[in-house]
């Protein structure tokens, strides 16, 4: 554990959408670590590593509001695109009169981590993939702000500003609270097994939220 | 094969609205969208995504790789009868029998043909894993330079809808109104995700062209006079980027220039980069 990374990450509007209220999108009270992996492998991932995070620190006070929009409500469909590709004629586009649906959005506002994470590397590892390798190209890019692609807050229309925190973390908003429980909350998808959902209990003490391992969790 | 693009890049619109409601809300009975905290205007990223592809729509309504694939009735009609024989692509899918290189031919295709595909991205079947594609453009929410104060206008109409309502002669309706509202909008574009879609140099300049013109093609009753006013584009050096997006937004900065007087004009606003404050490796173009 010795390459651990700390990032700052902020942005005005976040929605860490809950799996049970997603027609009319409900955020979590935090940014989950499926979410948090998701900003790190914005930044640098490759096969060869898998980011585990630590920890999340919330900054700033939880706050939501809520957002409505027309939205499309179907998906492009395969058999469709299929049949067009193979020179049939058939109507590709969808209209938004249509299939239109207005969904809301309870989304969350002012959102600032601080995501404490190392990762591990896997077997696709090969001989040139040293820890050092990926740890120092993680942190450049860090650094300099550079990405893969833009990092978000659960949606794509939330952008993520980030920093490498390279001092102490600062205080959080709750670092007098306690201990604050905010239920069970999404930890990651396992890929591994048919992209089973795993969850576990989110217990914020100070503002922090201590992220147990992926695989431990599964058969809690 | 038109090259993708090889540069990141962030922008910033500024546009403007008088005396209209630039983005309803919905739930607030097609009020001008609102911060209840900052009282600061909101205008979705979806709205904006919206003006670009009907620009892009009318602009490039014969052309084969210009389709939008999410559609408003209006601009629709006239493509219906377009036959779909373009796509000669061949289908690979039958020489690779494997799902995810069906799933891979499709998104190819898709990309290819759909202008808003490849720049927005679009969520195709369930399928296999997770047929989506992430387009490089994104977009986050534009917000006003000020407090905005929506205003509820009533209006009359010297006609009724329904026979039975014939004895009333008119009927009322309301419009919501912002006077003026500057909104900024700032957006993101990632070169290796334009890697994926096949999203090419022409592409963005068709988008560059899209935001500044947008407005000029979506005029109603409801909108008022918009405007894109500013767009300063941020090119970076390299793929991956050479400096935090957060300092190249900061680098803008707006001054009201008319003290306390309620803002009514464009002139009202002086924008300014700051050009020492921009990294190396990353230069601006005020493409407005």
């Amino acid at each position: 554990m010795g390459y651990g990374v700390k990032l700052k990450v902020w942005g005005d509007f976040a929605c860490f959408t809950r799996p049970e209220m997603k027609v009319e999108r409900v955020s979590y009270d935090v940014i989950t670590p499926s979410a948090a992996r998701g900003i790190l492998e914005a930044i640098h991932w490759k096969p060869a590593i898998r980011w585990v995070i630590e920890r999340i620190t919330i900054l700033n006070e939880i706050k939501f509001d809520s957002f409505r929009r027309n939205e499309l409500s179907g998906r492009i469909s395969a058999v469709t695109m299929k049949s067009a590709m193979n020179g049939r004629e058939v109507l590709l586009r969808q209209t938004i009169e249509d299939n239109r649906q207005q969904r809301a959005t309870l989304l969350l506002r002012n959102v600032a981590y601080i995501i404490e994470a190392h990762f591990e590397m896997t077997e696709k590892a090969e001989a040139d993939d040293s820890e050092e390798k990926h740890y120092n190209m993680f942190l450049r890019r860090a650094r300099q702000g550079q990405c893969f692609h833009r990092p978000y807050f659960g949606c794509r229309e939330f952008p993520v500003e980030f920093a490498l925190l390279e001092e102490e973390v600062p205080p959080s908003h709750y670092r007098d609270l306690e201990e604050k429980d905010l239920g069970w909350i999404l930890l990651d998808i396992d890929f591994k097994n048919d992209m089973t959902p795993l969850f576990f209990r989110a217990i914020m003490r100070h503002g922090v939220i201590e992220v147990p391992p992926l695989y431990e969790e599964v058969n809690a | 094969m038109a090259t993708t693009i090889k540069n990141r890049y962030e922008f910033v619109l500024f546009f403007d609205v008088e005396n209209g409601n630039p983005n309803g809300d919905p739930d607030a009975d097609n009020m001008p969208r609102i911060d209840p905290e900052t009282s600061f205007g909101l205008v979705s990223d979806v709205c904006i995504k919206r003006k670009i592809r009907n620009y892009v729509a009318l602009l490039k309504e014969n052309e084969d790789d210009y389709q939008i694939y999410v559609q408003e009735k209006a601009v629709l009609n006239n493509q219906h009868k377009k036959a779909y024989e373009h796509f000669k692509i061949k289908p690979e899918s039958k020489k690779l029998p494997k799902d995810t290189a069906q799933a891979e031919a499709i998104t190819q295709f898709m990309c290819k043909n759909f202008y808003d595909i490849r720049t927005f991205g679009a969520v195709m079947t369930t399928e296999v894993n997770c047929g989506q594609v992430r387009g490089p453009v994104q977009l986050g929410f534009s917000r006003s330079l000020d407090p905005i104060v929506p205003q509820e206008i009533t209006i009359t109409r010297m006609a009724v809808t329904n026979e039975r309502d014939l004895e009333k002669e008119r009927t009322m309706g309301r419009k919501h109104i912002v006077n003026y509202a500057l909104y900024r909008a700032e957006g993101f574009i990632s070169a290796p995700l334009a890697d994926k879609t096949g999203f090419s140099e022409e592409d963005l300049e068709l988008l560059w062209d899209a935001l500044i013109n947008m407005f000029d093609h979506d005029r109603s009753a409801a909108r008022g006079k918009m405007s894109s006013r500013k767009l300063y584009v941020f090119k970076h050096d390299s793929k991956l980027g050479n400096a935090p997006a957060s300092i190249l937004f900061d680098a803008i900065t707006v001054k009201k220039i008319n003290g306390n007087k309620p803002v009514r004009n464009f002139s009202d606003y002086e924008i300014s980069v700051t050009g020492n404050e921009i990294p190396q490796g990353v230069e601006v173009l005020e493409l407005l």
